[in-house]
């Protein structure tokens, strides 16, 4: 399988004694984009990245990272990968700064420490020892440890979650900075504003599938962007898809002359298409294609 | 982007000095792995201090040797099965995998810290036993050959076993519970805290399984006057025996744990 790809996934398959956790995934991930895998637990997110990483070995399907296949990838892989895995627990009785200088010794080029424990907020704790770190201090240095081997892929498996809004925006751009680095970065997460704000394209698995890949301004189609246009009418709420909400506004004043009552143009956000396509899979299992 | 990674022997020297920071760092690793064996062998030659162990021997001559050997056994076997119980649970040994660390530095920094502390806590044990104890320290070269070898096969399946056992706790928290019972009731059976002699045959047999028994007699045949072997149930210091049942578990050691290590939890799939 040759491929220009960072990553390429073709038929991936995990199963579980009690499960199938990735049914069938098909993954193209571009050299220097931000990749936003999207899904609700146990959708086969993480076993799906853990695969990539090499941590868990494929059943079914090929699988590239960087051009090498993960299950077989050795130190000169692994030093180009960073990994930011979604358990952290490390208490160890080490400072940041420690394990930060001590993490880019296993790499041939790695960044300077001090710069990133700058860009990663976490100078006032350098000498901190990891035990005495608050939840998001500890994702940070788990951040920090994951970019201090200047890594050409990225894996980020929700490295926000805990954050307060501020730490989450100070992280965004950490990521921009690295994006414009170069670096590519496969990001999964809960925050649908999130993938919007980073992520050149998105990808939505559910029940193990990939049910769509798109730019965040695409996903879900056309149709999924329709304008809806609601009031209340004489019957209750109304409500009206559109491509002409402009129109439909119009008409609507003509008919109530004057004051629309409780008038509402709208686009779903992300997040309402993503809740639609996922909800459409809760409802009834996916069809080969069916939503493509 | 062709620099050459860095070699496993540099890294792991590396991890060494970071082991050994942690290692020094840890309030329970000190007190219960590094202070025991000088903590108990001071009580003891305070408690047994009337005693005569025959041959002019005292309390604290009889117990360094005991004490030197379970310090072997505890900054090997178990600082190492605990500690790596509570990486393997906390993702520490996961993250490491996902660096191109490979698992040879890894093993160096264990190995590092062992003999570290290892070494240091001998030289502690013998210093509070030669100058406050009044522990004769012997000088003939013959008996620190065999202290060489007695230290270095000891050690070296202590950490062998110590890493197979460390996929024994089911988690970090349950590792100090799990291994220091069974690090404890050899230390009872092997003669460590008791004459070996006065334990009943049956305890003895099977203390003769296990490796800390004989690393407790080669120390003896080390540290107590020549002659004193003759109050050993075989009436010699078995010095033979010994080598072969510690060689046989560092080999079995070195196999099991190549086969269990996981750089994982169990319920990581």
């Amino acid at each position: 399988m040759q491929t220009d790809n960072a990553v390429t996934v073709r038929g991936l398959v995990k199963r579980y004694p009690d499960k199938v956790a990735v049914d069938g995934v098909d993954l193209d991930i571009h050299h220097g984009e931000v990749f936003a895998l999207l899904g609700p637990n146990g959708a086969g997110k993480t076993t799906t990245v853990e695969i990539l990483e090499g941590y868990r070995h494929a059943d079914e399907g090929e699988v590239r990272v960087l051009g090498t296949d993960p299950a077989h990838g050795g130190r000169q892989w692994r030093a180009r990968l960073g990994i930011v895995s979604q358990t952290s627990r490390d208490e160890a009785e080490l400072s940041v700064a420690e394990l930060v200088h001590h993490f880019a010794g296993y790499y041939p080029n790695p960044r300077d420490p001090d710069e990133v424990i700058a860009a990663t907020g976490l100078e006032e704790k350098r000498r901190t020892r990891t035990r005495k770190l608050s939840g998001g201090q500890r994702r940070r240095l788990d951040v920090a440890l994951g970019v201090v081997g200047n890594p050409e892929l990225l894996f980020l498996d929700e490295p926000t979650t805990g954050f307060d809004p501020e730490a989450r925006r100070q992280f965004w751009t950490l990521i921009e900075n690295l994006r414009t680095e170069g670096t590519t970065i496969l990001l999964t997460t809960h925050y649908l504003d999130e993938a919007e704000h980073l992520a050149d394209r998105v990808g939505v698995i559910a029940d193990g599938r990939m049910i769509e890949v798109a730019t965040p301004d695409t996903l879900g189609g056309r149709g999924a962007r329709t304008a809806r246009v609601s009031w209340l009418s004489a019957d209750g709420m109304r409500e009206v898809r559109t491509d002409h909400p402009t129109a439909e506004v119009a008409r609507l004043m003509a008919e109530y002359d004057g004051e629309v009552p409780e008038l509402q143009v709208r686009r779903p956000s992300l997040e309402d298409i993503y809740l639609e396509l996922i909800g459409a899979v809760a409802a009834a299992p996916v069809l080969e294609g069916a939503v493509r | 982007m062709s620099t050459a990674l860095p070699s496993p022997l540099k890294i792991g020297l590396s991890r060494t000095r970071l082991e050994v920071k942690e290692f020094f760092r840890e309030r329970e690793q000190l007190i219960f792995t590094f202070l025991f064996p000088i903590i108990f062998l001071g009580i003891f030659s305070a408690v047994f201090s009337g005693t005569d162990f025959s041959g002019g021997v005292d309390a604290a001559t009889y117990f360094t040797p005991g004490m030197i050997a379970s310090g072997i056994f505890l900054t090997s076997f178990q600082s190492l099965s605990i500690g790596i119980a509570i990486e393997r649970d906390q993702d520490v040994l996961k993250r490491l995998r996902g660096t191109p660390m490979s698992s040879q530095s890894y093993f160096i920094g264990k190995i590092g810290v062992v003999l570290v502390t290892s070494v240091l806590q001998f030289g502690l044990l013998l210093a509070i036993a030669g100058l406050l104890l009044g522990v004769d320290i012997p000088s003939e070269p013959e008996k620190w050959l065999n202290f060489v070898w007695i230290f270095i096969l000891g050690t070296a399946s202590g950490c062998v076993l110590g890493i197979a056992f460390s996929v024994v706790p089911k988690s970090g928290r349950a590792a100090s519970a799990v291994v220091t019972p069974v690090v404890l009731l050899l230390q009872f059976i092997s003669g460590v805290y008791f004459v070996y002699s006065s334990l009943p045959a049956w305890m003895r047999t099977v203390a003769e399984i296990f490796p800390l028994k004989w690393l407790a007699q080669g120390m003896r045949s080390v540290f107590l006057p020549d002659g004193f072997e003759v109050n050993e149930p075989g009436g010699s210091w078995q010095l033979g025996t010994g080598a072969i049942v510690l060689a046989v578990w560092l080999v079995v050691g070195l196999f099991v744990a190549q086969r269990v290590f996981r750089w994982t939890r169990r319920d990581a799939g």
